[in-house]
């Protein structure tokens, strides 16, 4: 077999060897059992008591969704004036300057949100100090915060009936130390030993072999890039993210930050299965995850190893696959990989140029976030599953005329109400989005913003189109990823993707926790024959199906107009 | 509410301190014992520095292995992909000038020759490497240029080529640096 295709099988089955320990590890954690990190228990009553918190308090849905909106308007407030201000404040060797307003609230939100939307570029648009101060701060408690909500809703379905589901701050603040921190070390030693810089120097000059002068951005970026991929962030130090051969420099870096971004997403789903005593139930989601990437990534990986038809006419052989805005250390197949894995869990960190890939790579990112439940984010990715788990049992009630249940809860109007809200909020804000865009683009082209409407596409055509449409569906998946070739740094793209951000993290937090403490407070019904079984690969296959309707008949559409008219083009 | 706020500034500040302080602290701590000492591992060449390891140079002249096109011109203060589209006319025009060029300055290699990687940019803009077809091609012109024989230059490509991982995963490459700075040195 060959090497690359090896790479990431080895990549892939590695990442399960480690996830599923880790995950039942997670579930014993959150339900406080004994395990081998409790020696962390004294520092965590420090950080507790530093912070007037008092662990035994238990919380309801409502207070835990106000404690965690307060704290995310705490570090927008926090980050926006950072990030405005950094000119003048220190750490900043390569004397970079301040962000404009809507600069600075665009990468703010994008960062508090876990999406990592980039609208400048690390080397030049931010200082040290804002690299470690807001963004890889905002990368550790982003992801906290979607694994905290992810534990509230687990929580509710641990018990019969309850309404007290434990305390907030305390979910948040084990999922740093007992997690986010002590795995990002390990991963950042990795990547420290294999060339990413982790010293504070400035730019380095240097003579090249041929006699030019080049100035070399470096910067303490190895602990960044290990949380940036543990907690499925994806905001890079440098402008081109994981390409960069020092974020990413070999095999060995490439296969850490791989098994880092997906490790946690896994993980979750068996903590679920473990933590509600219903290990079947992890394993079917874990199944219908699985086969959702397969179904994303055979294809791409055969649409870029075929390599570019356009090229390919001009007599270039490409024995790899296509190579435009790909590395060499990586080769087609595992940067193909990496794009695939990137968009379904919402990393959005790339190791290769989305914009440059085959058309239909292109739709196949495109449709792993209009998904944007197989494996997920960390926490959220399992919320959003969880919207169409309710969806799923109400219709499957109908089929069979029996009330839904879930879990021994009642699932009623208001549950299903809510549920089919957040399911078809993201593709209202996608498309819509993309809609404005549009007519932005054709009825103001000159508008009069840092980069004009008429500027804004750096490809002619459908791929044009794709571009916009592909930055929507990022901001509200919160994925990060980007067409980079979009003038996005203006007024108008940072405004509109920064509402885009807060509307497709937030609500979809709250739904389904709300659903989750609605139902746990309800009279728990004992399972007889005719109850629905969640917990069956029928069940899993319904779940599947509900998944891909929803985006088939929302999201087809914008595809035919952008990435299949592009690829109907080009194999003419 | 306001017990929130309160307990929201001080967790933060509490958080700043471990997440943005001890951690990248220890980090470039543990970091400092690496190859480079976190700075970025170097090339030397006679006690100079000629550039880092991970971070492609531009090669323009004839006698010296050329990387691959680079939207940004290898500067590496930046970085960037060209970010252009499959179907664009412009960007296929500029892979058919590639051609072109390559073609010129090597003359007796076949245009089904040239691997991909030649005439497309990279996604850094700084990729180090080349394919190990990449260099192949090039031999002949750099035997001609440097007054070597084939032999010669075709035996130090083959010692530059940095195999799979472990001999088993991911792909094969040629640091284009190394092997200049290898080429620099036969000429002593």
């Amino acid at each position: 077999m060959n090497t690359e295709l090896l790479g990431i099988i080895v990549t892939y089955g590695l990442t399960l060897l480690l996830a599923i320990p880790l995950g039942i590890y997670l579930a014993k954690v959150f339900a406080g059992e004994k395990v081998w990190t409790d020696f962390l228990n004294p520092f965590e009553k420090g950080i507790y008591k530093l912070s007037g918190i008092n662990p035994k308090e238990e919380m309801n849905w409502k207070q835990h969704m106000k404690a965690l909106i307060t704290i995310n308007a705490v570090w927008l407030v926090y980050g926006f004036f950072m990030l405005m201000f950094q000119g003048y404040l220190p750490l900043n060797p390569d004397g970079n300057p301040g962000m404009t307003p809507d600069l600075s609230f665009n990468t703010v939100i994008s960062f508090v949100v876990n999406c990592n939307l980039q609208h400048y570029s690390g080397e030049s648009g931010l200082t040290y100090l804002t690299q470690h101060f807001v963004i890889m701060f905002l990368q550790f408690v982003s992801a906290a915060t979607g694994i905290a909500a992810a534990v509230v809703l687990f929580k509710a379905f641990r018990d019969k009936t309850t309404t007290n589901l434990g305390n907030f701050w305390v979910f948040f603040t084990q999922s740093i130390t007992r997690l986010l921190l002590p795995i990002s070390v390990v991963i950042a030693i990795i990547l420290a030993f294999n060339g990413t810089p982790t010293s504070y120097e400035g730019k380095d000059q240097i003579v090249s072999l041929q006699g030019d002068t080049v100035n070399v951005s470096r910067g303490p970026a190895a602990g960044m890039v290990a949380i940036k991929h543990l907690g499925t962030n994806g905001g890079g130090w440098f402008g081109v993210n994981a390409a960069h051969p020092l974020e990413n420099p070999n095999y060995v870096t490439y296969i850490t930050e791989m098994v880092a971004q997906v490790l946690i997403p896994i993980a979750m789903i068996f903590a679920f299965g473990w933590f509600i005593r219903r290990k079947k139930m992890a394993w079917v989601i874990f199944g219908v995850m699985t086969l959702g990437m397969l179904l994303l990534l055979v294809p791409t990986l055969i649409s870029e190893l075929g390599g570019s038809p356009a090229i390919s006419k001009m007599g270039i052989s490409q024995a790899t696959g296509a190579m435009e805005g790909k590395d060499v250390r990586f080769g087609p197949t595992a940067t193909g990989y990496w794009s695939t894995v990137t968009t379904i869990i919402s990393t959005g960190s790339v190791n290769s140029m989305h914009d440059s890939t085959m058309p239909l790579t292109g739709m196949l990112q495109l449709v792993a976030m209009m998904m944007n439940c197989f494996y997920g984010g960390v926490g959220v990715g399992l919320l959003n599953y969880f919207t169409f788990i309710i969806i799923a049992v109400f219709i499957s009630g109908l089929m069979v005329g029996r009330t839904p249940e879930f879990l021994g809860h009642k699932v009623e109007a208001r549950e299903v109400k809510i549920a089919s809200i957040i399911a078809l909020l993201h593709p209202f804000i996608i498309l819509v989005g993309t809609a404005i865009a549009t007519y932005t683009l054709v009825y103001f082209p000159d508008a009069a913003w840092a980069v004009k409407p008429a500027n804004w596409l750096n490809n002619p055509g459908f791929h044009g189109f794709s571009e916009m449409l592909y930055e929507n569906t990022s901001a509200a998946a919160n994925n990060g990823s980007g067409f980079e070739g979009l003038g996005d740094n203006n007024v108008f793209w940072n405004v509109l993707t920064g509402f885009v951000l807060i509307l497709g993290r937030f609500l979809p937090i709250i739904g389904p926790v709300a659903i989750a403490g609605l139902l746990g407070a309800k009279k728990y019904i004992p399972e007889s024959n005719g109850t629905l079984k969640t917990d069956t690969v029928t069940f899993g296959v319904m779940t599947f199906v509900v998944i891909v309707i929803i985006a088939a008949l929302a999201f087809f559409p914008a595809l035919t107009l952008g990435p299949l008219a592009e690829y109907f083009t080009l194999t003419r | 509410m306001k017990k929130y706020i309160i307990q929201s500034l001080r967790l933060t500040a509490v958080l700043l301190v471990l997440l943005c302080v001890l951690y990248p602290l220890f980090v470039a701590f543990v970091g400092s014992f690496s190859i480079g000492g976190g700075g970025g591992e170097k090339i030397m060449k006679n006690g100079k520095a000629v550039g880092y390891t991970a971070i492609g140079q531009s090669f323009t002249k004839p006698e010296y292995f050329w990387g691959r096109p680079s939207a940004v011109d290898y500067n590496a203060a930046g970085s960037g992909g060209s970010n252009k589209g499959p179907s664009n006319p412009e960007y296929l025009q500029q892979v058919a000038d590639r051609i072109d060029t390559l073609l010129k300055y090597n003359p007796t290699i076949e245009k089904a020759d040239i691997p991909a990687e030649m005439v497309t940019a990279s996604g850094s803009g700084l990729d180090p490497d080349i394919s190990v077809q990449g260099a192949n091609i090039q031999i002949t012109r750099i035997a001609v240029y440097r007054q070597l024989d084939e032999k010669t230059v075709e035996d130090l490509v083959k010692k530059n080529i940095e195999g799979p991982l472990l001999n088993m995963f991911g792909p094969s490459k040629v640091n284009v640096l190394k092997l200049n700075v290898a080429l620099d040195e036969l000429k002593k």
